[in-house]
């Protein structure tokens, strides 16, 4: 008996539909998250590895189908169909593209909306930024402008911790201005939102934790802040992600999440005596 | 016939060019030299590229930096990106099969402007010498190929202008190319022959041309201020002296995004003459895949700041480089589409040209995937920067245009050299590159999304196998072009030869002679007007026996 092509083409379309939600579902290529953006950073990665997962499996299905089904055999000398175009298809496989990128484009601002990304756009315009950061101007009045990083926590009443980080060839400093600390590594308690003031000394850094996933360059003459909740006890690695030298492969620190108590603790030692 | 010919042709005519093999060597005006002059020197140049590439896959085997020094090291991968990209893949795609094919598909007898042709080629040697002679006097660039300024302002000063005079002097060579197509293509079009007769190379090159005019002199442009800054101490991008670095990164990125369109739009192009011929069917949707080049070039103009998602871009922007960069996928998207239509119900010759190009869909259809994904900036922020965009830009410039490169070189040899590749080499050929392709690059895919930054000559050791994966990968892709240069050198001492038109096709520059003569067709050149009419049975006359004249005859 011959089946039908079109249910054919049916069960192919089923079977990479339920591929594309396993692949989303039961495989695991991000590293562990540790910060309230990762699950949302997650998220919008397994959708865009179903949507990839379906297109590739089923673009390289047609390619090697069409290898193999109409392989011309030995001594043959004929021409396939005289088929110039088809409008209606043309038109079928341009629509579906932009349909599923306009999605991706909407669903991916939407994401980035609750990472915080877009806190700034919504609060009109670029020129008023300044104003938002409001724990900068206050600890540091007639300071010079900062850029800001592109994501903040998702909302903006908690306390804040600032901590300042300085970039130079080849390490971090990290100093918590409130405590007068500086240390080499640094350490954040969860559940606390984190304010970055990051600047650069000599030349573009990056700092990069990748289980929290966020990034930012460090650019000389450009201070950034950058804003991230640590969710999640444990030691990650801080990697420079920019070329910065002959040693950038080495330019690595780490940051330790802490239980707020024993952040306490860890800040209670550290701070240096002072006369008073 | 109008053509008048020589009253008395003297047996031993005085030319003012060498022949033989020594034209290869001179300032030559024709275009088919120029055209293998190109490809032979960017393939020179490709295995410098892969010497160093293989460097830097040596020094990854290990998690700690033991095989060169940390300067060297970025040395070589300064060196490995512009060499690759500004000596082999770019002059290739444009200046090769460009300067071969295009006089043949317009119907003329050389490109518009020879001498420029001429002069635009022989910018490349030197500037290729001085670029890797930089790295024995004093040392090459270390500051990659975007040349980011602070860095590049403070890595040796010797090594960088070397590498800004070279490029400098390889973006003149493109843009003089450039202009030269688009004259070439608009004006010199042989009576009768419409801009939509054109076989789709014409397009791709058109398209190209384009960009590479509006582009690259802002790239050169950019260069300059930045020497500026590097030998008068100006302060254009230097923060030290009030300048602003991300201001570099913005015009750096106009050019070199649409830089990526300059070498993969050619090779669109290249598998649009090349899956027709071997399916045996015309080529599906031409008037989409016309608009679909345009649309790409439009695009590609104004999508540069989704490279610097990171570099405190403000949201707005963020916003509109996402949405413009991603919708390059759907003009991208018809032309793949196209393609398999085009293959579906073919009758398809499973040999070397075919299967490469076969394999250049896949692997670009994969490198466009990650590329959407990486236009969206809540995922970028993850892996920018990292080894997932490494895998991303090789699965497209690699698996984009090095495979159409081959591809082309399987399916155009015979015309070049009038005898035919091997197709079992050929094979092995195509099997050991992919699969030491997919190895090597696959895998870096999962580094980048788990920590491993690019650029490093040292790791954290929990990505150990996974990078000595991936050397061996480099390694096979390195044994892969063995076959290959077999091939060649066999075949062009002793392979069978190949006739005017193995292929059966019906493009102008199988319609004369393998080799053709010096201007292309002896007597009128053949108007084709339906480059791709495969398939049609009736009124059909046997290519085998047809001359340029029965075409130029079929008026309809």
């Amino acid at each position: 008996m011959r089946i039908p092509s079109a249910i054919l083409t049916l069960i192919a379309g089923m079977a990479l539909v339920l591929l594309g939600q396993w692949v989303a579902n039961d495989v695991n290529w991000l590293p562990v998250s540790a910060s309230t953006n990762a699950p949302v950073y997650d998220e919008l990665f397994r959708v865009l590895l179903a949507i990839g997962t379906m297109l590739l499996v089923g673009m390289t299905g047609v390619v090697v189908y069409s290898l193999i089904r109409f392989r011309r055999r030995d001594g043959d000398q004929q021409d396939g169909p005289p088929v110039e175009g088809n409008l209606s298809l043309e038109l079928f496989w341009t629509a579906i593209p932009a349909v599923v990128v306009l999605f991706l484009g909407i669903y991916s601002y939407d994401i980035y909306d609750r990472m915080g990304g877009m806190t700034d756009l919504n609060a009109h315009g670029m020129d008023h930024h300044v104003a938002e950061l409001a724990s900068v101007r206050q600890s540091q009045p007639g300071d010079e402008e900062r850029i800001w990083g592109g994501i903040a926590p998702a909302s903006g009443n908690e306390t804040v911790l600032p901590v300042e980080v300085t970039a130079l060839q080849f390490a971090f400093v990290f100093h918590y201005p409130e405590q007068n600390i500086t240390s080499g590594e640094l350490h954040v308690p969860t559940g606390q939102a984190v304010e970055l003031r990051l600047k650069a000394n000599d030349v573009i850094h990056a700092f990069w934790v990748p289980e929290f996933r966020i990034k930012q360059d460090v650019i000389p003459g450009q201070p950034t802040v950058l804003t991230f909740t640590a969710n999640r006890i444990g030691d990650y690695p801080i990697v420079c992600a920019e070329l910065c030298g002959p040693y950038h492969g080495g330019m690595r620190s780490h940051v330790v999440v802490d239980e707020p108590e024993s952040f306490a603790t860890w800040v209670e030692t550290n701070t240096p005596a002072t006369l008073s | 016939m109008t053509i008048a010919s020589p009253p008395s042709p003297s047996p031993q005519p005085l030319r003012l060019q060498p022949t033989g093999w020594l034209r290869y060597f001179s300032f030559s005006l024709d275009h088919k030299v120029i055209g293998l002059q190109y490809i032979v020197c960017g393939f020179l140049f490709y295995f410098v590229g892969g010497a160093l590439a293989g460097v830097i896959r040596t020094e990854l085997a290990t998690p700690i930096s033991d095989f060169v020094s940390r300067d060297t090291y970025n040395q070589v991968l300064t060196l490995h990106g512009t060499v690759m990209i500004f000596l082999w893949i770019v002059p290739v795609v444009n200046g090769g099969f460009g300067n071969y094919l295009i006089p043949f598909y317009v119907g003329a007898r050389d490109m518009a402007f020879p001498r420029l042709n001429a002069v635009a080629f022989w910018m490349i040697p030197p500037s290729g010498l001085l670029l890797i002679s930089s790295y024995f006097i004093g040392g090459a660039a270390q500051s990659g190929w975007t040349a980011y300024p602070p860095l590049s302002l403070t890595t040796p000063a010797m090594g960088q202008i070397l590498w800004i005079v070279s490029v400098l002097l390889l973006g003149g060579s493109s843009i003089f190319g450039g202009i030269n197509f688009i004259a070439t293509i608009l004006k010199f079009r042989q009576p009768g022959l419409k801009l939509m007769m054109l076989p789709m190379y014409c397009w791709a090159m058109l398209g190209t041309s384009i960009l590479v005019v509006l582009a690259t002199p802002v790239l050169a442009g950019t260069l300059i201020l930045l020497s500026l800054d590097i030998v008068a101490h100006t302060g254009f991008f230097n923060p030290a002296a009030g300048g602003n670095a991300v201001v570099y990164q913005h015009l750096f990125w106009f050019y070199s995004h649409p830089a990526v369109y300059i070498m993969v739009l050619p090779a669109f192009g290249l598998v649009s003459e090349i899956l027709p011929v071997h399916a045996r069917k015309p080529l599906f949707g031409y008037v989409t895949m016309v608009y679909s080049i345009m649309a790409i070039v439009i695009l590609g103009l104004v999508v540069w700041a989704h490279h610097m998602f990171t570099s405190g871009t403000p949201p707005w922007m963020r916003l509109f480089f996402t949405i413009a960069t991603a919708f390059i996928a759907v003009p991208t998207g018809i032309k793949f589409f196209n393609w398999i239509a085009t293959l579906w119900q073919g009758r398809l010759a499973l040999n070397s040209a075919m299967l490469f190009s076969c394999a250049f869909i896949l692997q670009f259809v994969f490198g466009g995937i990650t590329g959407v994904a990486l236009a969206q900036v809540p995922f970028d922020v993850h892996v920018h920067d990292t080894y997932f965009v490494v895998a991303h830009f090789h699965y497209i410039v690699y698996g984009g245009t090095v495979f159409v490169i081959f591809a082309s070189i399987y399916h155009w040899f015979p015309k070049f050299s009038g005898r035919m590749l091997n197709e079992h080499l050929g094979r092995l050929h195509l099997a050991l590159t992919f699969i030491g392709f997919n190895l090597c690059f696959a895998p870096q895919h999962w580094l980048g999304l788990n920590g491993m930054p690019r650029r490093v000559a040292e790791y954290d050791p929990q990505f150990t196998l996974i990078n000595q994966l991936s050397s061996v990968g480099a390694l096979l892709m390195a044994i892969s072009t063995l076959p290959f240069l077999i091939n060649v050198v066999m075949s062009l001492l002793q392979g069978p030869a190949a006739g005017p038109n193995p292929w059966r096709a019906l493009t102008p520059e199988w319609l004369t002679s393998s080799p053709p003569p010096v201007e292309n067709w002896i007597g009128a050149a053949p108007l084709v007007k339906e480059p791709y009419g495969y398939g049609s049975t009736e009124g059909r006359i046997d290519v085998n026996q047809a001359r340029g004249q029965d075409l130029w005859r079929q008026q309809p």
